[in-house]
């Protein structure tokens, strides 16, 4: 069975929704403290949402210091798979995980809503549940969710399929480059995201739209995990 | 030796400044006509013990590189006086 650590850093608060949703799709899941300095044997790394260190200095600019994230490090260098949401997806750019920095909407409101999403890539641990195009509707909860980035690393994530989520055209909550939603890194292992499938896991949720990034690392489908 | 450091980060030119765009429409509501562009960054002060003030500006640029500043969207500059 799988194991998926959830990093809890002081600030988390998206922490319980997604160990429940990793539950609930029946992989078996803990939490890691940001002082631990190991992964407690975990095959899958979620940094979930919220607001670390209180979003002090830039959003993930402290998080991405604490003690947990060498074993994050680590464990994305090896190949594991790691995803990032909302607050986590900020983190791992902080810490060079991923390319490019999530900056402040283009508006200045803080997006609280659902938002049509498609799904680019299903090559990854995260979307291997899904098909290529399918238009998914999930939460936002962000205020620093503009993905920017130089134009070449833009034109480098298209080349390289890397785009795994953007937002539907006119749908855009924050103004980021080419309606990105979501990227992964050049092996694909780490996959970062604005949106919180674990917000829409069950009927009584309202929709079920991001039951397939929890199901997906169960490796039933096409897609290996790392 | 005590230094003073005063680090200005600013958002990368050609990069969207949102905030820089609502001050500036807040100053022309209050009537500012005579404003143009408005771009909004962050001053951070620093005390530092070094050995010059060469050092000192060194170690603040380390400082911006790996924490301060976002070199992905921001650009700093660094300002040393003897404290």
């Amino acid at each position: 069975m799988r194991t998926v650590a959830i990093i809890r850093f002081p600030g988390s608060n998206c922490d319980e929704d997604s160990l429940r949703a990793a539950e609930f799709v029946g992989v078996r899941a803990h939490y890691v403290w940001h002082r631990d300095t190991t992964l407690g044997g975990a095959d899958i790394v979620i940094l979930p949402g919220g607001f670390s260190y209180g979003d002090y200095l830039r959003s993930g600019a402290i998080a991405r210091f604490s003690p947990v994230m060498e074993a994050v490090q680590a464990h994305a260098q090896a190949g594991g798979a790691v995803l990032g949401i909302c607050n986590g997806f900020q983190i791992l750019c902080e810490a060079h995980l991923l390319p490019g920095a999530l900056v402040r909407n283009d508006r200045l409101r803080f997006a609280s809503r659902p938002v049509r999403t498609r799904v680019e890539r299903t090559t990854t641990n995260f979307t291997n549940a899904y098909q290529a195009g399918d238009v998914l509707t999930l939460p936002v909860a962000h205020g620093d969710g503009r993905f920017a980035a130089d134009p070449a690393t833009i034109a480098a994530l298209e080349a390289e399929g890397r785009i795994v989520l953007r937002y539907v055209e006119g749908t855009n909550p924050n103004g980021s480059e080419h309606d990105i939603a979501g990227i992964c890194n050049a092996a694909g292992n780490v996959v970062g995201i604005m949106p919180h499938p674990e917000r829409v896991m069950e009927p009584v949720l309202g929709q079920v739209d991001g039951l397939g990034f929890f199901t997906s690392m169960m490796g039933r489908t096409a897609g290996s995990l790392a | 030796m005590s230094y003073r450091v005063h680090v200005r980060v600013m958002p990368r030119a050609g990069l969207l400044d949102p905030q820089g765009q609502a001050v500036s429409g807040a100053l022309a509501a209050l009537s500012f006509r005579e404003v143009g562009t408005v771009r909004v960054g962050r001053a951070i002060e620093l005390t530092v013990q070094a050995d010059s003030k060469d050092e000192a500006e060194a170690r603040a640029r380390q400082m911006c590189d790996r924490l301060l500043a976002n070199p992905v969207t921001e650009d700093y500059q660094v300002e040393v006086e003897e404290a």
